[in-house]
């Protein structure tokens, strides 16, 4: 086989299956159990450090 | 030790172009040669002046002086590139204004790209730059990395505008669209996105937050993308080092594609998921509120860098170009309109409980409208995407209808929005100096567009119809010229669009000028303090 079709075969078997399953599990885990309360303070990101940057490393851990 | 390599290096490419200015094969390398010496021996002699003098301490603030530069790069490359836009708009309408003595420098075929690079490039690239700098250090906590590295990516990039802009006036040209540079300003763009990339990097690396902010990846994911498609769909060899002309290494139909791969991905990840980083990013601040859905948000950006990559073969229906890849390209299209109104409809929502706002605050105003042309012109392209629709639409007017309703629409408004934004908060000043003068800058751009894409589609429709329309005996009807006949009251109505739209970004030009002119510092806050 040249090299167009293995490429060809590669990409529409499993390329595409890891692709699809890759999606999936994003979806998955952004729903995923815990995860609202991570979003909230990720949402909340902008409206901390407009002026100067955060003091010390890590300042911010997500209030659980 | 630094100063010294640089000035080393400096005046290597000083000498450099210098031989390459007289060896020079033609114009617009030649003069090309002249303003890099120039660049380089100005810069040196800068660098003399600096060497063993002690340095400044390194600041702990954020970095915001290349933001304020690239606001107002991008206030003044907008204006350019609107001005010429109309400017090109009515060469269309009044062929005469092809004047004979600027014939091939500032004919229409010299000035088209010219306008296309400078909105999207110049305008367009200053202010996702300016911009993701500014939200970068905000949402990252810390100050931008690499020190002095953002000024080189700053005034590489300026470099870069202005010898695309020249060699398009003196026709220097790959005649590939949007990436019309030759093979040296290619060079000099990759070097200067990848150092755009490193410093984007390096200060998300060194981040205070846990999290990234949405707004990153999705600046993330543009900066990455753009700089794969340029790479790739630049692979050219000169035909001398003196020389500007060169030739692609692909050719026919995969050159074709290459070109189209990069060209829908130029609007899906610089035009699109840029922009995207700029809305999630100052539509929250503006409004006051977090974004709608953080986990919409997250979906929206996997599916448009998931899906985006994949439409490019729409652009090529009916050609040489295998049908799988040009249904490949459609259905991609088409499945895309999902991701684009989920993250039209974050966008708005975001707004959900301070409607009211949109009363009072013309800045909000004009970020919504924004939105809701991303959501108009994602409607419209998956459509025109479609074989049977793109039978009709392709090669008429209806195209550059949708493409400006996509560019002034949404990237203009998001981009107008966030330099009302920053003005006051980069120059540090309470508020901004006329609201009713942004109000103006509305209407008249709103006007202007709507004006640009009614004329568009009419005219696009007409020419279609025209060209496909055939008599009992099977002949064609119309000749070429009886449609561009046909289209002139259409053009005169589009120009009239541009001159509204480039009045409008005048007006803001005047307004934000004024605001770091005349309205009164900022009281000190609190460093601490709670938003608003």
């Amino acid at each position: 086989m040249d090299r167009y079709t293995i490429l060809r075969e590669i990409a529409d078997s499993w390329v595409l299956l890891l692709m699809v399953l890759f999606f999936l599990g994003v979806i998955v885990w952004a729903w995923r159990p815990g995860s609202r309360s991570i979003h909230a303070d990720a949402g909340d990101i902008p409206f901390r450090h407009d002026n100067k940057p955060a003091a010390d490393p890590v300042a911010e851990e997500p209030k659980k | 030790m630094w100063n010294y390599l640089k000035l080393i290096i400096l005046g290597l490419i000083a000498l450099l172009a210098a031989i390459a200015a007289n060896f020079g094969r033609d114009l617009p390398y030649q003069v090309h040669a002249i303003i890099i010496m120039l660049v380089a021996g100005g810069l040196f002699l800068w660098t003399v002046r600096r060497t063993d003098e002690p340095s400044p301490p390194t600041s702990l603030e954020y970095m915001d002086g290349v933001v304020r530069a690239g606001v107002i790069a991008t206030a003044f490359w907008g204006v350019v590139g609107f001005l010429v836009g109309t400017y090109i708009a009515f060469q269309l309408a009044f062929p005469s204004l092809n004047f004979e003595w600027a014939e091939g420098f500032a004919n229409f075929g010299r000035l088209r790209p010219l306008h296309t690079s400078a909105v999207i490039f110049a305008f367009g690239g200053n202010a996702l730059i300016a911009t993701s700098f500014y939200v970068v250090q905000r949402t990252s906590a810390v100050r931008l990395w690499g020190g002095n590295y953002a000024w080189f990516v700053f005034w590489g990039y300026q470099l870069f505008i202005v010898l695309a802009a020249t060699g398009y006036l003196l026709g220097a040209t790959q005649s590939k669209e949007y990436a019309e540079p030759e093979w040296y300003v290619d060079i000099w763009l990759a070097i200067v996105w990848v150092s755009y990339l490193v410093v984007f990097m390096g200060t998300i690396l060194t981040r205070k937050e846990r999290h990234i902010y949405v707004a990153n990846w999705f600046t993330l994911s543009f900066i990455v993308t753009v700089a794969m498609l340029h790479i790739t769909n630049n692979i050219s060899i000169p035909v001398s080092i003196f020389g500007s002309k060169s030739v692609q290494l692909f050719s026919g139909v995969q050159d074709a594609m290459t070109q189209w791969w990069y060209g829908h991905n130029a609007v899906g990840f610089f035009l699109t998921s840029g922009f995207l980083g700029m809305m999630y990013y100052f539509v929250p601040k503006q409004a006051n509120r977090p974004v709608y859905s953080y986990k919409l948000s997250i979906i929206h950006f996997w599916a448009l860098t998931f899906l985006y990559i994949w439409a490019g073969p729409h652009h090529l229906h009916y050609t040489a170009l295998p049908d799988w890849a040009s249904t490949l390209g459609m259905v991609f299209s088409i499945i895309l309109w999902m991701p684009s109104w989920g993250g039209m409809i974050n966008g708005l929502m975001t707004l959900s409980g301070a409607w009211d706002k949109l009363r009072t605050d013309p800045i909000l105003r004009i970020m919504v409208l924004a939105i809701g042309f991303y959501g108009m012109s994602t409607f419209e392209g998956p459509v025109m995407s479609i074989r049977a629709v793109n039978a009709l639409s392709h090669y008429t007017d209806w195209t550059i209808g949708h493409v400006h309703s996509g560019a002034l629409g949404w990237n203009g408004m998001i981009t107008f929005g966030a330099l009302y934004y920053l003005t006051p908060a980069l120059w540090n000043r309470e508020r901004l100096y006329s609201l009713s003068l942004v109000n103006w800058h509305f209407w008249l751009a709103t006007i202007g567009i709507i004006l640009y894409a009614s004329s568009m589609w009419v005219t696009g429709i007409m020419e279609g119809l025209m060209w496909r329309e055939v008599d009992a005996n099977g002949f064609l009807v119309n000749s070429f010229a009886d449609t561009v006949a046909a289209k002139f009251p259409m053009y005169v109505v589009r120009g009239l669009g541009g001159v509204m739209f480039l009045a409008g970004a005048i007006i803001m030009c005047y307004n934000l000028w004024m605001t770091v002119r005349r309205v009164p510092a900022k009281a000190d806050t609190p460093a601490m303090a709670p938003a608003e």
